[in-house]
């Protein structure tokens, strides 16, 4: 049913931190190796050894450079994968109801065996978050690891997505973004966190923590003073003399 | 966006095709078209052919064309599915229509219901395929009122070409057209003019989100590495770029095949020359038309800039 | 925390069965050796996740870790073993039997063994068992053994252990918890990758000011606070004008350098005799300080008030302390930010700036633990006290001509500020700190036919009189480390063995074997030169000048074209492995560990460990430690065998954890039969926490110091004295000026009496005075991107999907004044050669220099790759450019202390290509045949499906 919930009970998502994503891409293998065995499995890659290698990924890392009010320029990291959005257009368009938005936690997935493979879903998502498997003939995109987040086989501290398990500069926070008082919505709320293209009116549910501004530690510090009038070496040993007698 | 031929022979297809089937109706009813039975096979035929094909070729892309019947489960959310509805529900009122005029040859009384119902649908049906890109908000260019105004009127106009161009061919006279096929191919004219000069706004106002696009306030992103150095579906599927002095070669095309030749032989000519050399003529003009309006379909999708290309710069 | 499971009826499987088995082992997509779990599903791999419990990734997973699965299937993999049938390059082989290859391998090698076992020279990559190479090289008796360390990064290695007896690479790390400014110098990744993630995460989470120093603004770079985009090669420049300015504003420890440096040591300053510059000592050869509360000389330990400051006379001879000799040469102005800035290609204010943010940190802001500890003068102190200004630097110091000195200028900076092993510093990780040098000096100077060595081939030269020369002064080794050329040469000089066998310099040799290097491609200079020089014939005996080569690779890669027979090695899920202390542990600051590797898939394909095959191997010679006395052999059972039975010195094995016979010992004990068990129950690494007393100030911390004895890293638990000034540095010095029995060639006068300098110096890199630097203005670099290992990726079905291509990357501004604009062809030409490839411009790099990704340019044919891919059409490897000598004539192009590789002296031009060249890469080198018996390229790979359907089916 591609109506979306008018509410969801959780809106799991995903927090990003842009200020320490250092883009080493674990989290991208990561969630290629758990998912291309889990709900969607395969993530089929075509071509793998040759030219025009091919294969189907939830979540992708770019690299910008992103040009800062004093002129200057950022090296920024950017990880994209679904948003989960609250009005994931990427669900209403879908004419099968094979793509649709969980109730419970707004997690929005692809029912594989309802998809006709339209590739409309994927028009309608500006995150390209959506990618099709032509060999599959479907349209598979991230599932907020839904295979991992409840599974009772895993321990209790796995049950998180493979991406944010694994991101070594703990960049990625999972999460309940319903909930004001969990985690996530409140380190949102400190960082400023941000949604994509908010003139999409997509209502994305994943946050994006924005570069900080440069910690800067000289105000505390100021210039070095010199020792005194007597410059260089003697100077610098008469000190040494003066500091090391006292001690003694 | 990638241009895809399946797409594109669909929509202009099925257009001219329920383009008669919106015109000829309302053409008998008026009696500007006698209800001749030959004349009904050699129109509605074609126009349900064309609708048909175009059916087939909208599901040739599909991943599983076999499971095509669950794409007329979700009308209440999609506009996908309610075009898949409405083309099926077309054939009911059409097949009754076509019963009527080439059964009974007749299209008054109690039988000019059926005409109005299969105009009504058929318009409907153009009007459903339009929503699916209008309702298209990562696609700037196509979320416009002008993008249905396009898809209407086209498919009138080629669906009016078809009729004016069949029923010469029996001998009546263009003329009786003239005046409909002025109006069709100015406000074609206008609609598609509105359509493309509002274009290049749209992909400044994408260009000014590059910021947005990362949760940046800062402005302007540059693209330093891809996530793949080779492309990936998403740059096949969306990724698709014209150049803009190979675009504007292309709209002058369009406008020549699509305007300016059916003015002159569907609207100029009929004035001019007698049958039955009007009939010779009307072929060839038809084919120019319909060669323009594949050019525009292949254009609104070539033109079209989808946002998610920000993510990938400007190479 | 984790949510209960909806019930949305969605027909969802939200906890499908995982894995029938999951089973711990070691991570080998890089060196950092990461702790993994292998989820195991119908004896497939279903998922590799990072070991929550291990110390070094603590849970996480790398882009390359967590592609595992890809390089245990990848269909370049070896599968038998491989003789060469057709000429060497060309890539004809026939498969052998196993039985069939180590007969041969055992031929070559006991002939040569019976006569010249020199003629053996043994030189290992990659690996991580460089204990057991070396010492089976050790055995078989030849010196000529040495892992990569040569080219990687012998100079941080040496700089440290010469000067504070540990050392940046993976020995030591930042205190990431204490730490306010972190200054990162020339680190892309390095071997610590995930600890230095998660480290920068802490950081970032405590708001940590981080400095990165490097040219090119990337990764690590990317989220520091401050970016100093310097000239390469410059570092000891702008190090020293550091150390210039907080002299001069008496911004050091005073209390820091007196107790734990030898700031105070008396230096003899006799110039023109034999022993000027060295220290003053006692007759039992203490050195000596000028204790001012006694006013007289002083052994230093028992010296109360050591003068730092005044030089005195010693039976007639002047004796300077060693920080007067500091202070005067430093803030000299010749070191000022003014005078450095330009070259540096950062601004005199910036340096200033940052030396004032470094003293306030250390001064304004020290960071005292309420830890009581004691250090070696039985002092009792009630906290423990630190400069909370922590660095890391990594290969853009080390891999210069200048680097062994660079690396000790930084090092001179954090003595000078008390930044060694205290809190927020940079801390040892033991089995570190080592007595300053470590120790033993190398072996090899007589080789005698079926001997063993008397020690270890590689080792730390003190004097002179260390250096591997025969009596004749042909130098012992085929790489000529230990040589006038390299006399601190610790980790030999692999880079330079390919030339020196083909050439016969300094003597032919027969076999060369090497081990999980790619010498033919990523990890030479001057590629056509090194593939010359292995397919050379000697126009005499008609036979090729390096008569056999002998390669124990996993996977299909440049360099099998080039061995005689090949010996297939499994992947990293199908072997045991020891990571261990005596070679390159896992250890972190606040404990020591080692770790296994198990099998947790069989091969199925007919490949041997290395490591048992080695061990075959000197059993079927007969290797003293490798036969028992009825010449069965030792260890059966392969390396396993050897992991837990082999005893380096009584109770000293692979191994530290649960020894004795019990298993209740850790560091030293008795073999223990069951060890391999108790360390896969423990998720196979063993780790254990140093006394809380005991985890800063190690180099003086008595805790620390006896527990260190107790584990065997240390014989006695004597202060371990940091050396700012080197005595061994200044010996060959003195040598160099022409006293003493052992004198350099004179050619080579003048670059030891240079680069020989007892106090960190700095000099332009080599490279520049051999280049015109007029005609080849900029600086060419590589970087190690963060998801692939130098070669390996490549074969990757997901890794190569990520980059399958790398461009040139160049300034905006730069590239303007070329006229070369975004995506453009070009030519980057060194003295040396050219090779083309694409550039893509950015802001993020010094405008004097060009990068790209290190090892992503492949050559046709290898890797299991259609020959068209991207990594062969378009993506290139700089090291075709990167001049290595070829002539003996000529210097090597190392740092002349070391050896270490100068891969980043490398100066170019860049040029736009011909229209009708911008379309491929540069050069194309003749595709190699893959080997016999290879399977096809899948056209799809759909792995995972049958984990779902089983699933389903359950
Ligand atoms: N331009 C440039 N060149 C460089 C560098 C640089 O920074 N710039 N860095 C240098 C440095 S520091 C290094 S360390 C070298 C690294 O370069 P190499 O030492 O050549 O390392 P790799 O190419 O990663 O791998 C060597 C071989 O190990 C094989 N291998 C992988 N796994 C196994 C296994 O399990 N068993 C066996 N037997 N073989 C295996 C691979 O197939 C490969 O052929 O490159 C050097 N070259
Ligand atoms: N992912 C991944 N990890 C690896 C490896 C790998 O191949 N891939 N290889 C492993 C090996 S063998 C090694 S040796 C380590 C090497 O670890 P790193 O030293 O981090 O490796 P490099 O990529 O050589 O990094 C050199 C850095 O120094 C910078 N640089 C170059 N010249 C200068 C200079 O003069 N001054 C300064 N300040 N910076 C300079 C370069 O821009 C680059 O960022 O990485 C290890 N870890
Ligand atoms: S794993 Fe973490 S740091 Fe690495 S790219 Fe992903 S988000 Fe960034
Ligand atoms: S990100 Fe795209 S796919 Fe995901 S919910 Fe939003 S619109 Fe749908
Ligand atoms: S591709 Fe599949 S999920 Fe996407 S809209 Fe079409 S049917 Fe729905
Ligand atoms: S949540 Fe799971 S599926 Fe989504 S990006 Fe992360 S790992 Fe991939
Ligand atoms: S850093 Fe990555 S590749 Fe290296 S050992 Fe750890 S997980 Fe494996
Ligand atoms: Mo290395």
């Amino acid at each position: 049913m591609t109506c979306l919930p008018q509410k969801t009970d959780r809106k799991l998502g995903l927090v990003i931190d842009l200020d320490t994503c250092v883009g080493c891409q674990a989290c991208v293998t990561n969630c290629k190796e758990w998912n291309t065995g889990g709900h969607m499995a395969p993530l089929t890659d075509v071509q793998p050894f040759g030219p025009g290698a091919d294969g189907v990924w939830f979540n992708r890392v770019h690299t910008y450079e992103v040009a800062t009010p004093d002129g200057d320029s950022r090296t920024l990291h950017f990880p994209r994968s679904c948003l989960h959005c609250e009005d994931a257009a990427c669900v209403t368009v879908c004419p099968t109801g094979a793509s649709y938005k969980r109730a419970a936690d707004g997690i929005v997935l692809v029912n594989e065996d309802k998809c006709i493979g339209c590739k409309l879903c994927s028009w309608a998502c500006p995150y390209g978050a959506r990618e099709y498997d032509a060999t599959e003939g479907v349209m598979k995109k991230c599932t907020l690891c839904v295979d991992r987040i409840y599974n009772e086989n895993l321990d209790e501290e796995d049950r998180v997505p493979a991406c944010v398990l694994t991101c070594p500069t703990g960049a990625r926070h999972f999460g309940d973004l319903g909930d004001p008082d969990s985690a996530v919505s409140q380190l949102a709320v400190q960082r400023g966190g941000k949604d994509l293209l908010p003139e999409m009116g997509y209502r994305p549910t994943n946050k994006y923590l924005p570069q900080r501004a440069k910690a800067d530690h000289q105000t505390g510090a100021g210039p070095l003073a010199p020792l005194d009038e007597t410059a260089g070496a003697t100077g610098v040993l008469a000190w040494v003399d003066r500091m090391l007698t006292r001690a003694g | 966006m990638h241009p895809a031929a399946s797409v594109i022979l669909f929509t202009t297809a099925s257009g001219a095709g329920y383009g008669v089937l919106v015109l000829s109706p309302i053409l008998l009813a008026f009696g500007i078209l006698p209800a001749d039975r030959w004349l009904g096979v050699a129109l509605l035929a074609p126009a349900l052919c064309l609708v048909t094909a175009g059916l087939l070729a909208s599901t040739f892309h599909l991943g599983h064309p076999e499971r095509a019947w669950r794409a007329l489960s979700q009308w209440r959310s999609s506009w996908l599915s309610r075009e898949g509805i409405m083309a099926i529900v077309t054939y009911g009122p059409a097949a009754a229509f076509g019963y009527a005029w080439i059964g009974l040859e007749t299209a008054s009384g109690g039988w000019a219901w059926t005409g109005i119902a299969t105009a009504t649908a058929a318009a409907a049906t153009l009007f459903t395929t339009a929503m699916i890109y209008r309702s298209l908000k990562p696609i700037p260019a196509w979320a416009t009122d002008w993008t249905i105004a396009g898809y209407l009127i086209l498919g009138l106009l080629t669906g009016l070409i078809v009729i004016t161009t069949v029923s010469s061919s029996f001998g009546f006279h263009p003329v009786r057209f003239q005046w409909l096929a002025l109006a069709l191919v100015v406000c074609a004219a206008i609609v598609k003019n509105a359509y493309w000069s509002r274009l290049a706004g749209t992909c400044r106002e994408t260009e000014a989100m590059s910021g947005a696009a990362v949760g940046s306030d800062d402005g302007a992103i540059t693209s330093i590495e891809w996530p793949h150095t080779e492309e990936n579906y998403v740059l096949k599927e969306m990724g698709f770029r014209v150049a803009r002095k190979h675009a504007d070669r292309l709209r002058r095309a369009t406008r020549n095949l699509l305007f300016v030749a059916p003015a002159i032989v569907f609207v100029v000519m009929p004035s001019l020359l007698p049958m039955p050399y009007l009939a010779w003529i009307a072929w060839p003009g038809a084919a120019l038309v319909l060669v323009g309006v594949v050019l525009e379909r292949w254009l609104f999708f070539a033109e079209a800039r989808h946002v998610v290309t920000l993510y990938y710069g400007a190479s | 925390m984790s949510f209960p499971a909806p019930a949305e009826n969605d027909g969802v499987d939200t906890s499908p069965a995982v894995a029938d088995d999951v089973k711990t082992t070691t991570c080998y997509m890089c060196a950092c050796r990461c702790g993994i779990r292998v989820f195991l599903k119908n004896g497939q791999v279903r998922y590799i996740q990072g070991n929550r419990n291990h110390p070094v990734n603590k849970g996480v997973l790398c882009g390359k870790g967590a592609a595992g699965i890809m390089n245990h299937l990848s269909p370049a993999r070896l599968r038998k073993p491989l003789k060469r049938v057709g000429p060497r390059g060309a890539g004809e082989y026939e498969e052998i039997e196993w039985d069939e290859a180590l007969r041969t391998a055992a031929d070559w090698l006991s002939n040569i063994r019976a006569t010249d076992p020199k003629k053996l020279a043994f030189f290992t990559g990659r690996d991580q068992s460089q204990s057991l190479t070396g010492w089976w090289a050790k055995q078989f008796g030849t010196p000529n053994y040495a892992a990569h360390g040569g080219f990687c990064s012998v100079n941080m290695a040496a700089g440290g252990l010469y000067s504070i007896g540990g050392s940046f690479w993976e020995f030591g790390e930042p205190d990431w918890e204490h730490a306010r400014v972190f200054l990162m110098f020339g680190v892309a990744e390095d071997h610590d990758s995930n600890p230095i993630k998660i480290g920068l995460g802490k950081l970032k989470e405590r708001g940590a000011k981080i400095i990165s120093i490097n040219p090119a603004r990337t990764g690590y770079a990317a989220i520091a606070d401050e970016w100093l985009g310097i000239r390469p090669g410059t570092d000891g420049l702008f190090v020293l004008a550091l150390v210039h300015e907080l002299l001069l504003a008496g911004k050091i420890d005073l209390d820091y350098l007196v107790r734990f440096t030898n700031a105070s040591w008396l230096v003899r300053h006799a110039p023109g005799t034999a022993d000027d510059g060295m220290f003053v000592r006692d007759d039992t050869g203490r050195p000596m300080v000028w204790d001012a509360s006694r006013d007289s000389p002083t052994p230093y330990r028992d010296a109360d008030q050591p003068d730092l400051a005044n030089e005195h006379q010693i039976e007639g001879a002047t004796a300077v302390p060693v920080f007067k000799l500091i202070a005067e040469r430093y803030s000299d102005s010749a070191y000022s930010p003014d005078s450095v800035a330009d070259r540096c290609g950062i601004s005199a204010a910036t340096i200033r700036r940052i030396a004032a943010e470094i003293a306030d940190a250390a001064f304004n802001h020290a960071v005292s633990l309420p830890v009581s500890w004691t250090d070696t003068h039985g002092r009792q102190l009630e906290t423990m006290t630190g400069r909370p200004v922590a660095m890391h630097a990594m290969r853009g110091i080390s891999a210069h001509s200048n680097g062994f000195q660079s690396c000790r200028a930084l090092h001179l900076l954090q003595m000078l500020i008390g930044a060694v092993d205290t809190p927020g510093s940079f801390r040892y990780k033991p089995p570190y700190p080592k007595p300053v040098p470590p120790g033993p000096t190398p072996s090899g100077k007589r080789t005698q036919p079926n001997t063993p060595l008397g020690g270890m081939p590689l080792g730390f030269p003190e004097s002179p009189a260390d250096l591997l020369y025969e009596d004749d002064g042909t130098p012992v080794r085929i790489d000529k480390a230990f040589t006038w050329e390299s006399p601190m040469s610790a980790h030999g000089a692999m880079h330079r063995v390919i030339a020196n066998a083909s050439a016969g310099y300094p003597y032919p040799i027969d076999t060369l074997f090497l081990y999980m290097a790619n010498m033919a491609w990523n990890s030479s200079m001057d590629i056509q030169g090194t593939l010359d020089a292995l397919t050379a014939i000697d126009p005499e005996s008609g036979d090729y000048k390096i008569p056999h080569i002998i390669y124990s690779d996993a996977y299909a890669s440049e360099t099998i074209a080039y061995a005689d027979l090949i010996l297939p090695d499994t992947t990293y899920l199908e072997r045991w492995d020891c990571i261990s202390l005596l070679d390159r542990p896992i250890g972190e600051a606040n404990g020591a560990g080692d770790a296994i590797r198990q099998p947790v898939v069989e091969p199925d394909r007919d490949v041997r460990p290395f490591q048992s095959v080695l061990l075959d191997l000197g059993a079927r010679l007969g290797l003293p430690g490798m036969v028992n006395d009825d010449g069965s052999p030792t260890y059966p059972g392969g390396y396993a065998d050897y992991i837990v039975y082999h005893q380096r010195t009584p109770g000293v094995g692979p191994l530290a954890g649960w020894r004795g016979a019990d298993g209740a010992r850790s560091g030293k004990g008795d073999v223990n039969p069951e060890q391999l068990d108790r360390y896969i129950e423990n998720g196979c690494f063993w780790h254990e926490e140093i006394p809380a007393s005991a985890r800063y100030y190690k180099m003086a911390n008595r805790d620390y110091l006896d527990w260190a004895v107790s584990m065997g890293f240390l014989a006695k638990a004597e202060q371990i004295v940091l050396q700012l000034y080197s005595e061994p540095v200044q010996s060959f010095r003195n040598a160099a000026r022409g006293h003493g029995s052992h004198q350099p060639p004179d050619n080579l006068r003048d670059q030891v009496q240079r680069a020989f300098d007892p106090l960190p110096n700095w000099y332009p890199p080599f490279e520049d005075s051999k280049t015109d630097t007029l005609r080849y203005p900029l600086h060419a670099l590589t970087q190690r991107p963060m998801h692939h290992y130098h070669s390996w990726g490549s074969q990757n079905a997901w890794l190569r999907q990520i980059t399958a291509q790398n461009r040139l990357f160049m300034h905006r501004d730069t590239a303007t004044q070329l006229e070369v604009s975004d995506d453009d062809w070009v030519w980057v030409e060194s003295r040396h050669g050219r090779v083309k490839g694409q550039v893509r411009l950015v802001d993020g790099v010094n405008k004097d220099t060009v990068w790209t990704w290190n090892a992503i340019g492949k050559r046709a044919g290898a890797w299991g790759l259609d020959g068209e891919v991207p990594e062969v059409t378009k993506g290139f490897l700089l090291n075709h450019v990167i001049p290595e000598k070829r002539s003996d004539g000529a210097l090597s192009n190392s740092d002349p202390v070391t050896g270490q590789a100068a891969w980043f002296d490398l100066r170019v031009r860049v040029v736009k290509a011909q229209a009708s060249e911008a379309h491929e890469a540069a050069p194309q080198l003749e595709a190699i045949s893959p080997p016999p018996g290879q399977p096809p390229r899948p056209p799809r790979l759909d792995y995972g499906r049958a984990f779902r359907a089983k699933i389903g089916a359950e």
